[in-house]
């Protein structure tokens, strides 16, 4: 289909032994914002490695832009946009040299650049640090730079790896709002992340990966509504009550999952579920009552929470 | 496609280089007149007082400077083996972006070795300056002998790149420059004939490319015949070009594309 940008079929990636993605199919289609979900370790990095080819695939089929990143690196690189992980920004060189010096290893002349580096930096609101050097720059700005830095080549695909990691609350909203713009824009985008908030925000669709593998795949509304109830009643308690009264929580619902210091409890009527809980004598310290999240899902998925 | 993006490559490091030139180019012409002021001056009146007649026939100073410009060429051409090639690969991680974009490995390995030979050349030219300024030998003598230093400096920076992508981490530097380019740099032929080095080291010091690049650099100026033929040493230094850049092709691809 020529609107599928990525197809991967039995996608694999092993290091020695260690089987860091396990045998993935995933389609991404053209226009759209595509997330991989999971806690660290899951093989979203080695998975976006593979589809940036700088990484070889292990076994399976992998296309990118129709183009096979095994034999075909070099001319899908010249298409493709890469936020890594890591800032490996230049950080004793300017703001401008290191978008300048990117831009060349495209082949792009130095005019060309000049005017997209000028249309980058008002997009990612740095006009006024084009000078500065990027050891100056707030980690907010430095991700912003890199983001700038992947669009240099105006690429056809956009891949982000954990973009707002490490960031304040202040600074990952403004990189959500500039990652909102590109997909207005109609850039297709791909991003990772470990955060249900960003990948709510974000994703057209998404996968759940856990330990290689994918675990479960929609859209995040989709997945919140066929994975989980409604609705989620926290009830905290004291340390070391709980393990006292697992049973008597796990009659309350369900489903429930049993945390450190508080009890999970699934359910779609939160306000049926508080009264019986006040009619008890369970006295939790604080209760809770909130919308279910991708954190649910996953934790209903894995067992496990995505950020520890 | 390998050729012209090995280009960008090298543009990216004059680029960075462009932030310390001053200092750098300062220290270029700082450093071999120190040396000759201390070893060929100072030493040298030494050395020829009680020789008589110099060694060679003709003063320290003359002998020690053709040799010293190779040494200088191969220290440039092992610190940009070195510590760039570090920098890259792990303290600034600019190799790793680099990849991210249509340069491969080849290109950007090449690329490295075009900007060092780069820097091998300006420290070579300055050194020469330095050479004709102090009179030891005339312009073209003189610039004559940056060929075979240039040679030298760039079959260093292969196999110290050579080297220096191998190793977990920087530590195997300093031993590498304990062990190989000092001993190097003092058994070549620069400061003394090896013939004066026990026989078991001889052979040692003959390997080296150093060797050669001296015997080349000083048949140049001084106008002794060099004990091997030219066209052996300016092959055998060619070589140690080509494969170690080779060679450092694949631990690269090893450990930032694994």
């Amino acid at each position: 289909m020529a609107d599928e940008l990525i197809q991967a079929r039995s996608l694999t990636k092993k290091f020695g032994d260690f089987v860091a993605v396990d045998d993935i199919n995933f389609v991404v289609k053209q226009g759209e914002s595509f997330g991989f979900l999971g806690p660290n370790g899951a093989g979203k990095t080695s998975t976006m490695r593979m589809i940036g080819a700088v990484s070889p695939v292990t076994s399976g089929e992998l296309s990118v832009l129709g183009l096979d990143p095994m034999t075909e690196g070099p001319r899908l690189r010249s298409r493709l946009g890469v936020v890594p992980q890591e800032n490996n920004l230049d950080e004793d060189l300017s703001v401008y040299d290191n978008l300048l010096i990117y831009g060349r290893y495209f082949d792009l002349s130095r005019s060309v650049l000049r005017d997209r580096i000028a249309e980058l930096l008002e997009f990612v609101q740095l006009t006024d640090k084009k000078d500065a050097k990027i050891s100056a720059l707030s980690g907010g700005m430095k991700r912003r730079v890199i983001i700038a830095r992947g669009l240099i080549n105006e690429p056809d695909l956009f891949i982000l790896d954990e973009p707002t990691t490490g960031l304040d609350p202040q600074a990952r909203h403004v990189l959500w709002d500039r990652l909102y713009r590109l997909k207005q824009q109609g850039v297709t985008l791909i991003i990772t992340t470990h955060y249900m908030d960003e990948a709510e925000q974000l994703c057209d669709r998404l996968v759940v990966m856990d330990k290689g593998k994918i675990v479960a795949e929609g859209s995040p509304a989709g997945l919140i509504k066929e994975h989980t109830p409604r609705d989620v009643v926290e009830l905290r308690f004291a340390p070391g009550e709980l393990e006292a009264i697992t049973g008597r929580i796990e009659d309350l619902a369900e489903h429930t999952e049993i945390l450190a210091d508080r009890a999970l409890v699934y359910t779609d009527d939160a306000e049926e579920l508080i009264s019986i809980v006040s009619a008890s004598n369970l006295e939790p310290e604080t209760e809770l009552v909130r919308r279910s999240s991708l954190e649910d899902v996953f934790l209903r998925l894995t067992g496990r929470t995505l950020v520890d | 496609m390998t050729v012209p993006l090995s280009l960008r490559v090298a543009e990216a490091e004059a680029r960075f280089y462009r932030r310390t030139w001053r200092g750098s180019v300062v220290s270029s012409f700082v450093t071999p007149i120190l040396y000759l002021l201390a070893m060929g001056v100072g030493l040298g009146s030494l050395v020829d007082e009680n020789l008589g007649y110099g060694l060679d026939g003709v003063s320290y100073l003359t002998f020690l400077a053709p040799g010293l410009l190779v040494a200088t060429a191969m220290q440039t051409g092992a610190a940009e083996g070195a510590w760039k090639v570090m920098a890259g690969m792990k303290w600034r991680e600019t190799w790793k972006a680099r990849l991210a974009s249509p340069i491969g490995v080849p290109s950007l390995v090449l690329g490295h070795m075009i900007w060092s030979a780069a820097r091998v050349l300006m420290v070579s030219v300055a050194f020469a300056i330095v050479m004709t300024a102090f009179q030891i030998a005339p312009p073209l003598q003189s610039f004559l002998a940056v060929v075979p230093a240039f040679l030298v400096g760039v079959a260093m920076v292969a196999i110290t790149t050579s080297f220096t992508v191998r190793l977990k981490s920087e530590a195997g530097l300093p031993m590498y420059f304990r062990f190989v380019v000092i001993p190097m740099f003092l058994f070549s032929g620069v400061f003394f004939p090896v013939s004066n080095l026990p026989d078991w080291l001889q052979p040692i010091a003959l390997v080296t490319p150093m060797y050669h690049g001296v015997e080349l650099a000083r048949a140049i100026v001084v106008g002794i015949p060099p004990v091997v033929a030219p066209a052996i040493s300016v092959t055998y230094l060619l070589a140690w070009i080509i494969a170690g850049t080779y060679f450092a092709v694949s631990p690269v691809r090893q450990k930032l594309k694994p």
